[in-house]
């Protein structure tokens, strides 16, 4: 099970997750380490979801969405810019391992930014190994 | 409980020769709520949704999941299958195996078992879907033009002729675009103005046109069929209802040295001005940067002549709002400087010239009423080299995309030379001849053919003076690379065509997508050429991508269709992806604290405050409420909320972790 890492991505349904259609279109080819959640904007995505996801078995996540001013919804990217500067600071008081969240602007224009996104993510995760430590100090076990 | 049907698409070879789809309806039928998996070669085609509609009765299905391609390209296809079937269409999801899996990765077991994963998550979110039904908003019949070049133009005459009023801005004091500058038309070498300005003519007197000249869109907010926009007009300092357009400012004005726009900066224009004798409205601005009263105080001579009293010196720039149902956005192109490339000493020597500038030059209302004459001494060129690619098809140092128009106006222009200097020689350096049109290869070739015109293929290394002459070096690559010479009276460079610097502003006021080259991006390259990604919002014309007359006009008109047909309905039905505020029994009513956090980050004002009271009219509690009207589904106060209060339909916080952990338990 070492090789086989999990990481999720959490997108938005207007840039990148259009992105990553493109990259399909493209035939850019990526990691199949990664799966792909669709948001209607990374303003939705709550953070506990990434600890919830950590603590259930995530290796890594990655966190994108439109590039700043390219909201669809004017102004989702930014606060969900401002809680992740804020709430990677509270992780890293905690002394949970940033590196294994990877956080991204991708525009729907962007096919092969995303491929190279992911490609890179999941090689630093496959170097950081299973992210076994949270899942314990989450009090569940580690498959 | 649940019962979930599973449906995977081969997609012909697109899934299928990547993924072993049957094994993955097998493995979905271990999943927990899954009655039904089947494979199938195309589920989007008839048979494939009739399959899914007779899975739904014999199986009671309650939800179902398509493992197919992107939810983006077929979610409403499959969501209209289960109505159809009795099940609510929002008890549908897609599983994306095509996009997100088949193409991106190679065949092979890691490929299936993540297209396995895929559904997995998706049943784990169809699971706690509910059904929802479609919002129903009414619609503003008015469109909202954004350019009033010929794609603004052909646009708003096509909607404002059906019977719906259009409000078109343009931001030059005219309209009439790029085009009205043209000199005559490929391939059929017609006067562009000719064609153009009696068009110019019926958008002005046309009952359901409003023309904002000298404009600028300040910001767009709502939604399809409820925008509001608020349009800046820029201050012309004229009365527009006292000035007849007589031009005797025009004439008395002593700043008369303007390089003219209208005229790419061959020829001079006054402080105020009309851009051009056909203009419209044919009333001048003045152009408050070069003009001597606004710069330094004194002057007012064009107030003292003005036989109306119109010159208005203290009017300001006015902000108007309109309701708007529908944009088009239809801002053109802009030709791209040729600082880049110094090696062809444009600015540098005055005989080198764009092809804009060739258009002024040819046309019968330039500077030089219509006779080829360089700039630099107002001689008639005796030998004259066009370069197409200036700056196209060069990742190096232009842009890396072709501009599609230059090597049919380069031919044209050759002609347009040969035809009015007849023993000129005209020489064109190509690199490939594009010319795929109606009549378009066939009018190249009668340039070189006819016309004699001496095409040489291959791209020039540097353009140099010397005794009063342009050298131009290159090489003709049909002949081994073997360097060729021309010494030549005047060099006209076919200049790329590129998006305007403020594209990306535009885009972003309208929130719609932009690519590298700052074009706007249709919603899909085949299928939704004139759509965007946001609804109601539409494009035309080179705005888009570079693109010729007649494609700009087809495009235009296939705008209008399409804001014709939205306004063909008095009701818009619109995604229940709306944010709720749960509700509780007495004595809580609501979780909500009534914080107001998600009224504070809500971009569209959608959240309300509402006041819950007792009978004896006392408000016990106030708890926040979402106007459906005005939310438009982003979820920013799903997050914020401290008490989970609010949440979203279609992407609710019971989905989501359903759909994420689904994926995280698969061991």
């Amino acid at each position: 099970m070492e090789n086989n890492i999990k990481v999720v991505a959490f997108v938005c349904n207007w840039c990148t997750y259009a992105g990553a259609d493109l990259t399909g279109t493209s035939r850019i080819k990526y990691s199949s380490d990664v799966k792909i959640v669709r948001f209607p904007c990374t303003g939705r995505i709550d953070f506990m979801l990434l600890m919830k996801a950590f603590a259930e078995g995530a290796d890594g996540i990655i966190v994108s969405g439109c590039h700043p001013n390219d909201c669809h919804y004017t102004s989702g990217n930014f606060h969900a810019r401002r809680r992740w500067i804020v709430f990677k600071s509270v992780l890293e008081t905690f002394g949970i391992d940033t590196r294994r969240i990877q956080f991204s602007w991708v525009s729907a224009a962007e096919g092969a930014k995303w491929a190279e996104i992911v490609n890179t993510t999941v090689e630093r995760i496959k170097e950081l190994g299973p992210y076994t430590e949270y899942r314990e100090l989450a009090g569940v076990e580690a498959p | 409980m649940a019962r979930i049907g599973v449906f995977i698409c081969h997609c012909g070879e697109n899934i299928g020769g990547t993924v072993d789809c049957n094994k993955v309806a097998k493995s979905a039928e271990s999943f927990d709520g899954v009655v039904f998996s089947t494979d199938y070669k195309y589920m989007c085609s008839d048979p494939g949704q009739t399959l899914i509609k007779q899975a739904i009765a014999e199986h009671k299905l309650t939800g179902v999941v398509v493992g197919a391609c992107s939810p983006r390209m077929h979610e409403p296809t499959f969501r209209k299958t289960c109505s159809e079937a009795g099940v609510n269409g929002y008890m549908c999801e897609m599983a994306n195996l095509r996009e997100h899996c088949s193409w991106v990765h190679e065949k092979g077991e890691a490929t299936t078992n993540k297209a396995t994963d895929l559904v997995r998550m998706l049943v784990g979110k169809v699971k706690n879907n509910k059904p929802l039904s479609p919002i129903k908003v009414p619609v503003s019949k008015t469109a909202l033009v954004i350019g009033g070049g010929i794609a603004g133009i052909q646009t708003s005459l096509d909607i404002a002729n059906a019977g719906h009023k259009v409000v078109l801005i343009e931001k030059q004091p005219s309209i009439g675009g790029h085009m009205s500058q043209l000199s005559e038309t490929f391939p059929t070498l017609d006067c562009s103005q000719c064609i153009l300005t009696p068009r110019m003519v019926e958008v002005a007197q046309h009952p359901n046109i409003e023309l904002i000249t000298y404009a600028e869109l300040e910001s767009l907010d709502g939604f399809i069929g409820n925008f509001k926009a608020r349009i800046r007009k820029k201050a012309k300092s004229i009365d527009e209802k006292l000035c007849t357009g007589c031009g005797m400012c025009t004439t008395k004005c002593p700043t008369k040295k303007i390089p003219g726009e209208f005229n790419e900066k061959l020829g001079n224009r006054t402080a105020i001005y009309v851009p051009f004798p056909q203009a419209v409205p044919n009333k001048p601005v003045i152009d408050k940067n070069n003009c001597t009263y606004y710069q330094k105080g004194k002057c007012r001579i064009c107030e003292k002549f003005c036989p109306t009293q119109a010159i208005r010196f203290d009017q300001p720039d006015e902000i108007v709002e309109r309701s708007i149902g529908a944009v088009v956005v239809a801002t053109g192109f802009e030709v791209k400087g040729t600082d880049f490339f110094p090696e062809y000493g444009y600015g540098k020597y005055a005989d080198v010239i764009t092809g804009l500038q060739f258009e002024r030059l040819a046309s019968a209302s330039g500077p030089t009423l219509g006779e080829i004459r360089r700039p630099s001494d107002g001689k008639i060129p005796e030998k004259i080299v066009f370069l197409a690619c200036a700056g196209s098809r060069d990742p190096a140092k232009g842009i890396k995309y072709c501009s599609k128009i230059c090597c049919m106006y380069t031919a044209k222009h050759a002609m347009l030379y040969k035809h009015k200097v007849h023993h000129g020689d005209a020489y064109v350096f190509y690199m490939d001849i594009r010319a795929a049109g109606k009549m378009y290869d066939e009018f190249t070739r009668r340039a070189i053919e006819e016309d004699e015109v001496k095409y040489i293929r291959g791209r020039v290394s540097r353009i140099y003076e010397k005794n009063g002459k342009l050298i131009v070096k290159g090489a003709d690559t049909l002949l081994g690379a073997m360097p060729v010479e021309v010494e030549a009276d005047m060099v006209v460079l076919a200049t790329a065509s590129v998006a305007h610097n403020d594209a990306a502003d535009l885009a972003q006021k309208l929130h719609v997508s932009y690519d590298e080259n700052n074009f706007f991006v249709e919603a899909h390259p085949k299928l939704k050429p004139v759509e965007t990604n946001t609804a109601g919002i539409f494009l035309a014309g080179a705005c888009q991508s570079p693109r010729d007359i007649p494609e700009t006009v087809a495009m235009a008109s296939g705008a209008a269709s399409k804001i014709l047909g939205l306004f063909s309905q008095n009701e818009l039905t619109r995604e229940p992806v709306v944010a709720v505020v749960n509700r509780a029994a007495p004595p809580l009513f609501s979780t909500c604290a009534g914080c107001f956090m998600c009224q504070s980050v809500c971009p569209y004002q959608a959240i309300e405050k509402e006041e819950i009271k007792n009978r004896a009219g006392e408000t016990i509690k106030t708890v926040a409420k979402v106007n459906p009207g005005l939310c438009q589904g982003c979820g920013t106060c799903v997050a914020f909320c401290r008490s989970k209060s609010i949440d979203i339909q279609g992407f609710s916080n019971e989905q989501m972790v359903e759909e994420v952990f689904a994926l995280l338990n698969n061991d």
